[in-house]
């Protein structure tokens, strides 16, 4: 058996060997849980650091370290990185990027302004958020609002190379962070708002040189898909999978979008992401499937060939953007181990899948208001397989145009949008900052004019009825049945990151500006301090010169800035019972700032 | 639709928006308290309202032409009835294209949000003439410490044929005749609105 085992250690190591060829810089920055070199903290997106000095028992003696004001007001997501001794601290437009010195308080090495056309700013649909940097190979990656993609020297600030992904005069326009992946940088586009045809896109690590485009529509050749290979549900998905799923030429103005969060399994060589929400907002004028929108997303770094697809949301009613990031985790399923893939959609669904095959095991919901269907089907005999089965009074399909449909759950800003949850291995528990926000939805005719936005509905949106009246959750999740395991009522959404850690701590903001500490089995808040303003970014951990530290943006904004405003339909119940949820603004105000905490010496 | 996107541009709206102007000082010389039928009647228990008596005063409607309501200067203006209950075709119909086309910046209900000022507060002071021409041009307002941009509507039919319709809806939001609750019941669309509609967005 003696031979036996050591072959199966050679095949390990070969394994772990391999991931060497994801980009070494990369993985050396993954490995070393002192740094943070992605804005998802791993590959694998799971938002775990094996960091451990600061723990359950003395996370409640935390302190503020320092402090950094970023100069920009409004909506600050994403998180610093730091790579060695130095941070790079990044800001929403004008996209800043700042060289702080670690090893000099914090001294500013290097600055970069990029010189971007303000005209930019309203064509992004919702705040001129940035969700932050990447670092490769000795280059720090900006992806700017106006769609410029800027490899920096890391040392100096120093532009390597820049290339110009899209056109904001078409709506087209970037809030994203970007996959480093081997010797390439994936990048996606927002502008669903606006009719763009979105895509994903790879450009060369080194000089900038554009690799490859898939669309999320259109012929099989744009969305680089071969009809036989390619599956879904574990079946071909066949020529022009989605053009027979668009009316005529809609899929040009198709949007499908791709503004979120990208993960990459180096063992299977595959990337994820998601896709957002079809062009127009009104269901009635784009018939059909509308495929691939709504979809995770499996394709090859390389070559951009698309492995699987699934479908989560058929022909979007509600504005479901499918783009929240992919959890790569290794757990054992009916006592076998697999390589899965969980996503916390904005639908309301949590999705297992097995990562490598696409194959659908769970789909449960994660806030047990979401109401818009009853569940996912799940028989794979039935010709409804993996369709969510919709209840037609939440229908805004089905009632039509000019209908208000009412009390549809969760809103148009999803159960979650692309706050970013987190994983422990050491709990095998997902933790994830939700929204907890019911809507009406009222679908009209509109036109579409290029650069123009192009939504066709109206909405209002209110915190859940008949609930804690808090418009947010901090839950724990079990991924594998599909069951909250815990959960943490907010009084507004948790628009911010989480971050899982060894020490058992859990961390994330909130809109007020707090940023909380939690029991990772019980969700026991351990501890809290309330920063400059509102927090929409993510939770970040580093080591210093063997000193544990915990980091977080300030600034609040986004689409939650909307919160400022909170939606209420019944003002004398909002006002009179609860009073609390009046308006967020009554609580922050705008600014942005990095707090840095650790624990006293 | 040529003649629509000349409708748009806004050299020729604010000529339109100046006509208007002239027209009305003879108008509201001679206007007289609104007639029984014209007065507002408002919910007296939404306290999202916030009812500003001296706007509600000056915005009462004075006049109505097929289901559109003017007040003394002659502007379009909100017709709230029946306790708040009901509103006129226009404020109803602007709710709707405000929920779709402003909302996701100016926030729900006119409330603003961290980077969009509040309508329901800027509309108690910005003209009809000045409403129309921000919505046509857009505004700039960037500095060191702020960047807030409009983008220019002229060119969105979405938005353009339903001006009049968003000025009164966010009229009656900054006059505080109507509060933060959707309109429950309206008067039916006028033949009017219904024939500009069609003619503004074309096929």
């Amino acid at each position: 058996m003696r031979a036996v085992h050591l072959l199966a250690l050679g095949a390990g190591v070969a394994a772990i060997a391999a991931p060497a060829f994801a980009n070494d810089s990369v993985m050396k920055g993954i490995a070393n849980p002192a740094e943070q070199v992605l804005q998802t903290v791993d590959y694998a997106n799971t938002r775990y650091s094996k960091l451990d000095q600061i723990n359950a028992s003395n996370v409640k003696n935390l302190q503020v370290a320092w402090t950094f004001s970023t100069g920009v007001l409004r909506g600050h997501e994403g998180s610093p990185l730091v790579v060695g001794d130095m941070m790079y601290v990044h800001t929403p437009f004008p996209n800043i990027v700042y060289a702080l010195d670690l090893n000099n308080e914090a001294k500013i090495v290097w600055k970069y302004e990029p010189k971007q056309d303000p005209s930019v700013i309203p064509v992004m649909c919702c705040d001129t958020v940035n969700r932050g940097l990447a670092y490769a190979d000795g280059a720090i990656i900006l992806h700017q609002a106006d769609t410029t993609l800027v490899s920096l020297d890391a040392k100096t600030g120093k532009v390597n190379w820049s290339v110009v992904n899209g056109d904001p005069k078409k709506g087209e326009t970037n809030t994203a962070t970007v996959l480093p992946v081997k010797d390439k940088v994936i990048v996606g586009i927002s502008g669903g708002e606006f009719g763009v045809n979105c895509h994903v896109t790879a450009y060369d690590l080194k000089s900038g040189k554009k690799v490859w485009r898939g669309h999320s529509q259109g012929p099989d050749a744009d969305m680089i898909m071969d009809p036989e290979k390619t599956t879904s549900l574990g079946k071909p998905v066949g020529k022009d999978s989605s053009l027979k799923t668009w009316e005529g030429d809609q899929w040009k103005t198709g949007g499908g979008c791709t503004w979120g969060w990208f993960s990459y399994d180096p063992k299977l060589d595959l990337m994820y992401y998601g896709s957002g929400n079809p062009s127009t907002w009104n269901p009635k004028q784009r018939p059909g499937d509308n495929k691939w929108s709504m979809t995770i997303w499996a394709r090859n770094p390389d070559t951009g060939m698309t492995k699987w697809v699934y479908q989560m949301t058929p022909h979007d009613e509600w504005d479901y953007d499918g783009i929240n990031e992919m959890i790569l985790t290794d757990q054992k399923v009916d006592g076998k181990e697999r390589p899965l893939l969980t996503h916390f959609d904005r639908n309301g669904f949590g999705y297992t899948l097995d990562r490598a095959t696409g194959e659908l095991l769970v789909a449960e919901k994660y806030d047990p208001v979401v109401n818009w269907a009853t569940k996912v089907d799940m028989d794979k005999g039935s010709k409804n397989y993996g369709r969510p089965l919709v209840v037609s009074k939440y229908s805004t399909e089905q009632n039509g145009e000019d209908v208000n449909s009412k009390g549809i759950c969760p809103a148009a800003l999803g159960t979650k949008d692309q706050q970013p949850a987190a994983y422990s291995p050491k709990t095998s528990l997902f933790y994830v900052p939700t929204n907890h926000v019911c809507m009406d939805y009222e679908p009209f005719k509109v036109s579409y004019t290029p650069g123009q936005p192009y939504v066709g509905a109206t909405l209002s949106m209110y915190p859940a009825p008949n609930s804690h009246g808090g418009m947010g959750n901090f839950i724990a999740w079990d991924g594998v049945n599909g069951k909250i395991k815990w959960s943490n009522a907010e009084q507004f959404s948790v628009w911010s990151g989480a971050l899982a850690t060894a020490g058992d701590v859990v961390f994330y903001g909130t809109l007020e500006g707090y940023l909380k500490a939690v029991d990772s089995k019980t969700g026991k808040e351990l501890y809290k301090f309330k920063t400059p303003s509102g927090i929409i970014g993510n939770v970040m951990t580093y080591q210093h010169k063997g000193k544990q530290f915990v980091g977080v943006l300030s600034g609040v904004g986004g689409w939650a800035g909307i919160g400022l405003a909170a939606g209420l339909t019944d003002p004398n119940a909002g006002l009179g019972a609860v009073g609390g949820y009046a308006a967020l603004s009554n609580y922050t105000n705008l600014g942005g700032q990095l707090t840095v905490f650790t624990l006293p010496n | 639709m040529h003649h629509l996107s000349t409708f748009v541009t806004r050299p020729l709206v604010a000529a339109l928006a100046l006509a208007t102007v002239g027209l009305v000082a003879v108008h509201a010389e001679d206007a007289k308290p609104a007639a029984p039928a014209l007065a507002n009647s408002l919910n007296p228990n939404d306290k999202s309202a916030e009812p500003d008596e001296k706007l509600l005063k000056k915005d009462v409607a004075v006049k109505v032409e097929d289901g559109k309501y003017f007040d003394a200067e002659g502007h379009p203006t909100f017709h709230v009835t029946d306790q708040g209950k009901k509103v006129d075709w226009y404020a109803y119909s602007g709710y709707r294209r405000y929920h779709a086309e402003c909302h996701v910046c100016h926030g729900p209900d006119g409330m603003g949000s961290t980077y969009a000022p509040a309508l329901k507060d800027s509309l108690k002071h910005l003209s009809y003439e000045e409403f129309i021409g921000i919505l046509a041009g857009g505004k700039q307002d960037v500095s060191s410490s702020e960047q807030k941009v409009m983008p220019a509507f002229g060119d969105n039919k979405n938005v353009m044929c339903y001006a009049d319709d968003l000025y009164v809806y966010l009229k009656a939001r900054a006059a505080g005749a109507m509060g933060r609750i959707r309109p429950g019941d309206k008067e039916d669309k006028p033949e009017a609105a219904k024939k500009n509609e069609k003619e503004c967005l074309g096929g």
